[in-house]
């Protein structure tokens, strides 16, 4: 008998209960902006404070280096180095199947693609890892044996090959297959919400569908693309277990691509901390730990570099 | 170079639904031709169909013949992007590339054409087509500055600037004004009249005195009832149509307008 008889009930008056609703929604969104920023805060307050204390670490705390720097700096080069391998790509691709969907496919089709589109992106990306590592890693030999044969005089491709395809080139190949159903769904998403208005604009100056896109859709969605790239990306970098088992840890700086594990090939921050921290102990923990902010840095770093490009993009035009 | 239009029988759909039905028409080059009517009777779907530009709707499709100067506009081997470059379209509501300067937006069009424009050719490009569009003395000083910073009735004239630099034949506008003050208006109906000697202009207005102050000819365009397609009921003389029309629908529209 709880129900309230709508005839009886005295409506509220206007004024209040808009102003509740206000105060409601204002604390509240001031409480989640918090927590999303003490959360970060306490990320980093916790990074800083185990990680600093291995900046003068050497010898046995450093793994044998002779500084801290030595150590994670051929670990920095080898996540980049498999971020724009990821990143070389993913993009074109994940930006080329996304107007597929929001522009060229026949509207049915469409659907579909972008509803599959959508439930690989929820699948986590650890799964294509595996997938990468498991299947594609051994598609990938006889691709490197070529690049190694015909193409060995640039640095990149200078090889040996190994028989399991574990190369740096197939880490960031792994990584790119992992950012790839994310970028795709978000930037369809951006292709799709380009206003109507500026689509017609360009179509009736006698523009063929891609100068349209190209007049209307991609700057319209400039730095949605940018921030979907760099959230695939980051959501990539962040599944350390993949390139984890592809790599095996080492510190070295090399471009070479498509050599063996160890040895040849970098190696990448996310791995060797993975691969590591199992049988870390005491202060060298601390030295991973380090490794960890340096890499937290350089997400931000990498974030604010795409947002100032973006926002750059969008005034230059 | 401009062009005339001979429309005959043409019937336009959305999907299964009949929106126009059997229009014929004849439109002269190198004068305005006015679409007048009721909201819903198909003026701007009549608009679209003669640039091809239905065609970006899914589902939208055309029967019946478009003639310009002589050439069918629906052949099979016609290309509808050629089409839109010899035949322009302005639209009701300002649409300048919001990322673009006023400069680019107008070369926007030019640029499709692929060819490499020398600058010199551009800036007298942009020039001659502002000029044309009643709007280089107010913008001439920040060509550079985005075409969105420019107000509605000088965004609507930038749109204009951007249609006639690629030098169509014919210019499509669908209610130009609508979203612009009298002084706007007014600037863009002198543009209109200075236009006329060198482009076939069809305009859809739901200003009865705007259609008699612009047009040589007017279309009156109805539904035959709510739910029913739309068609043309009458097209005359403007002078014609507003005097002594030859139908007692047109009539009652006008002067209903009128008050
Ligand atoms: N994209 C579309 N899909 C389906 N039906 C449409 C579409 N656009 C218009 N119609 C229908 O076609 C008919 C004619 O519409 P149209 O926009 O041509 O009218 P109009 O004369 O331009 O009206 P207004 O004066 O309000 O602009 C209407 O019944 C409308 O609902
Ligand atoms: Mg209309």
């Amino acid at each position: 008998m709880s129900i309230a008889d709508p005839e009886t009930e005295i409506p509220p008056p206007l004024g209040t209960t808009s102003k509740a609703g206000d105060a409601v929604f204002r604390g509240l969104a001031t409480a989640s902006a918090s927590v999303i920023l003490l959360a970060l805060a306490g990320v980093a307050a916790f990074l800083l404070a185990q990680g600093l204390p291995a900046l003068d670490g050497t010898g046995a705390q450093a793994y044998g280096f002779d500084n801290i720097w030595v150590y994670v700096g051929p670990l920095l080069f080898g996540t980049l180095l498999a971020a724009t391998i990821a990143l070389v790509f993913a993009a074109p691709l994940s930006l080329g199947v996304a107007l597929v969907i929001s522009h060229y496919a026949p509207r049915r089709v469409a659907k579909g693609l972008g509803w599959a589109i959508d439930l690989l992106a929820a699948i986590p990306s650890v799964i294509y890892g595996l997938w990468g590592i498991e299947f594609l890693a051994k598609q990938l030999v006889p691709v490197y044996m070529w690049l190694e044969a015909h193409l060995s005089f640039i640095p990149l491709f200078a090889g040996p090959v190994p028989t399991s395809g574990r190369t740096m080139m197939t880490a960031g190949l792994v990584l790119a297959v992992m950012a790839l159903p994310i970028i795709t769904a978000i930037c369809r998403e951006i292709f799709a919400q380009t206003p109507v208005m500026h689509q017609e604009a360009a179509l009736a100056l006698g523009a063929t569908r891609w100068e349209m896109i190209r007049l209307a859709v991609f700057p319209y969605g400039r730095s949605g693309i940018v921030s979907a790239v760099l959230l695939g990306l980051g959501r990539a970098l962040g599944e350390t277990m993949a390139v984890a088992l592809v790599l095996s840890p080492s510190i070295v700086v090399s471009f070479n691509l498509i050599s063996a594990e160890g040895g040849d090939s970098s190696s990448t921050i996310a791995a060797n901390i993975a691969l590591n921290f199992g049988n870390a102990s005491g202060s060298k923990i601390d030295t991973l730990i380090f490794t960890g902010l340096v890499l937290f840095v350089i997400t931000f770093a990498v974030n604010f570099l795409g947002r100032w490009i973006a926002a750059r993009g969008v005034k230059k035009g | 170079m401009a062009k005339s239009i001979d429309v005959s029988d043409l019937d336009i759909y959305y999907g299964d639904f009949l929106a126009v039905q059997g229009v014929t028409m004849s439109i002269k080059a190198r004068a305005v031709t006015a679409l007048i009517g009721p909201s819903g009777c198909g003026k701007s779907t009549f608009l679209r169909s003669l640039n091809r530009m239905h065609e970006v709707i899914p589902g939208a499709r055309a029967e019946g013949k478009v003639m310009v100067d002589g050439q069918d506009l629906y052949d099979a081997d016609v290309d509808p992007v050629a089409v839109r470059r010899e035949i322009g379209m302005v639209f009701q509501r300002p649409n300048p590339f919001p990322t673009m300067s006023i400069y680019e937006n107008v070369l926007a069009g030019k640029r499709l054409n692929a060819t490499r424009l020398k600058k010199s050719d551009a800036d007298d490009l942009v020039e001659k087509s502002l000029r044309g569009a009643n709007l280089w003395s107010e913008v001439k000083d920040r060509l550079g500055k985005p075409g969105m910073g420019l107000s509605g009735g000088q965004q609507q004239r930038l749109c204009i600037a951007r249609a006639i630099a690629v030098e169509p034949q014919v210019l499509l506008m669908d209610e130009p004004c609508s979203a612009l003050d009298p002084i706007s208006t007014a600037a863009i109906e002198d543009l209109i009249h200075e236009l006329k000697s060198d482009y076939t202009i069809v305009i859809v207005t739901h200003n009865m005195q705007q259609a008699a102050r612009v047009s040589d000819d007017t279309g009156f365009f109805n539904l035959k009832a709510t739910g029913e397609p739309g068609h043309l009921v009458e097209f005359n003389p403007t002078k014609k149509m507003f005097t002594n029309p030859d139908n007692e629908a047109t009539e009652s529209y006008i002067s209903g307008r009128f008050g």
